[in-house]
């Protein structure tokens, strides 16, 4: 007997849908603005010569990358309220882990593109009398930036691949409300095929973007470096 | 007028010691080409001299005024701000040029005057066609480096190190990374430099050039100055062995 498709209970149930996906690029979007912020801050002080800025940061971002996110959501959910006696509500728990858990990773992508920079560009900068912090913002980062941008877009893709652990703290993002669907409809294979397809036009779409992007800066002309 | 008075300036990376105690000065106006096999030390007193490198020991005074301060035992401390101070009065140019390559030719010169020196725009873009136009570059400010020669690059280099006004400029080299046929217009840049008085250390294997420009011409020979004096005396009448046997291994050129 083959299966009867029937997408329309599923479809009914759209606006559920939608507000998931809302709050899943909510949660996503804080996480990466942050989580961008926060690498950049974790790049330059494991970049520092001075130990005492390196290690702690070293720390965090080993921490971040070796502990599964979901042992990471948990401990900021259920454990740290404990220690601090702070209960926080599942969409900053999340914001939170998240917001870390990719600054970890972004620092990284951050690093290596700082470091892929050759010496001479500091060398330019410096001899013009420029401060390490002038450098870093007008010559450096910005060279690094672009070289980092198909790296940081699988990082940014993975990132949203993870908000939906969020779920497990009953959060109401897209693969909540696609639970939530799917025990009302009775129609799990739609209701995940559904998903599954939000996920990619949105995350499809995203990396559209960033490779035009990338193009539109590869042909202004000044991206070949010598 | 002595500019630059540099003594016992030594310098180490790990276990290699690479300058062995220099002593030098500098009047204003004087151009002085310092020659030597790879790896004698060149690059890194040029780089010592506006602080690239920070000197392992000895004094660097510019302008008759002691750069650093004496630290306890001896060494020389020097705070970050008088060594950027230094080096907007020490231009360099580099034989890798080092342009910023997201930014135009104009954009490059601009860019000290700009950040560094925090010139409102428009004034900033002004000196900067300037010193493009002295270089001959006029015509190319709003192009990119990708889209420039070697010998562009490194003229749009100079202007970018001109625009600060330093009192000294240090040439590392500044035609060893060209073609040979565009050597000639780098070179013609640096001459015009020469016949407006300016004081410069250059750093080249053109011994030619050297002859012609310079007022001094020191030989390094492991972290040392081996031999010194006019470009006759050095180049013509060597009167040290190792001199003789690297103008020899250069023979290619012709006074
Ligand atoms: N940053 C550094 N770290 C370690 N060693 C260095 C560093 N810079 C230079 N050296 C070493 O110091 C020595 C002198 O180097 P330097 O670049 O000053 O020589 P040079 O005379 O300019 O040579 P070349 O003609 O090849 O440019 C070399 O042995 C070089 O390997
Ligand atoms: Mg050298």
């Amino acid at each position: 007997m083959a299966y009867q498709w029937d997408f329309s209970p599923v479809l009914a149930n759209a606006p559920l849908l939608a507000q998931g996906l809302a709050n899943t690029l909510k949660v996503t979007g804080t996480a990466l603005v942050c989580g961008v912020a926060l690498g950049l801050v974790l790049a330059l002080l494991r970049l520092s010569p001075r130990r005492f800025l390196s290690w702690p940061a070293g720390f965090v971002i080993e921490v971040f990358r070796t502990t599964p996110p979901l042992v990471q959501l948990f401990w900021f959910f259920f454990a740290l309220p404990i220690l601090v006696g702070i209960e926080m509500t599942p969409f900053v728990a999340g914001a939170v882990t998240f917001s870390i858990q990719s600054a970890s990773f972004f620092a990284e992508v951050f690093r290596a593109g700082i470091q892929s920079i050759e010496r001479g560009q500091w060398d330019g900068a410096r001899a013009i009398g420029m401060r390490h912090d002038q450098a870093l913002r007008r010559i450096i980062l910005p060279q690094a930036v672009k070289r980092m941008i198909p790296a940081f877009m699988e990082r940014a893709i993975e990132l949203m691949k993870t908000t939906t652990l969020i779920a497990t703290i009953s959060y109401a993002d897209l693969l909540f409300a696609a639970n939530e669907v799917s025990q009302k409809t009775f129609r799990p294979l739609e209701t995940y095929t559904v998903v599954a397809l939000i996920y990619f036009v949105v995350i499809f779409l995203a990396s559209q973007v960033a490779r035009l992007v990338e193009l539109r800066l590869a042909r202004s002309g000044e991206s070949t470096v010598h | 007028m002595t500019i630059l008075r540099v003594s016992g300036l030594t310098k180490r990376f790990g276990a290699t010691e690479v300058l062995r105690g220099i002593d030098l000065e500098v009047a204003r106006g004087e151009r002085i080409a310092i020659l030597g096999a790879s790896g004698s030390g060149k690059s890194t007193l040029l780089r010592c001299l506006n602080f690239m490198e920070r000197p392992g020991g000895g004094t660097i005074a510019l302008d008759g005024q002691m750069l650093g301060r004496e630290g306890r035992a001896g060494e020389r401390i020097y705070r970050e701000n008088e060594l950027i101070q230094v080096r907007q009065r020490v231009g360099m140019v580099f034989q890798q040029f080092n342009l910023f390559p997201h930014m135009t030719a104009i954009g490059n010169v601009m860019e000290g005057l700009r950040t560094v020196r925090g010139m409102p725009k428009p004034e900033a873009e002004a000196r900067a066609r300037k010193e493009l136009a002295r270089v001959g570059l006029a015509e190319k400010a709003d192009t990119y480096p990708a889209h420039l020669s070697g010998g562009q690059k490194q003229r749009v280099a100079i202007a970018r190190a001109l625009a600060m006004d330093p009192e000294m400029l240090l040439f590392d080299e500044p035609t060893s990374a060209l073609d040979p046929e565009l050597v000639g217009e780098v070179l013609a840049v640096i001459l015009a430099l020469a016949e407006e008085g300016r004081t410069m250390l250059l750093v080249t294997h053109e011994l030619g050039f050297a002859y012609h420009v310079a007022t001094r011409i020191i030989f390094l020979a492991d972290g040392a100055i081996h031999e010194q004096g006019t470009p006759d005396e050095v180049l013509k009448n060597p009167k040290k062995e190792r001199t003789r046997a690297f103008l020899a291994s250069h023979r290619q050129f012709s006074f």
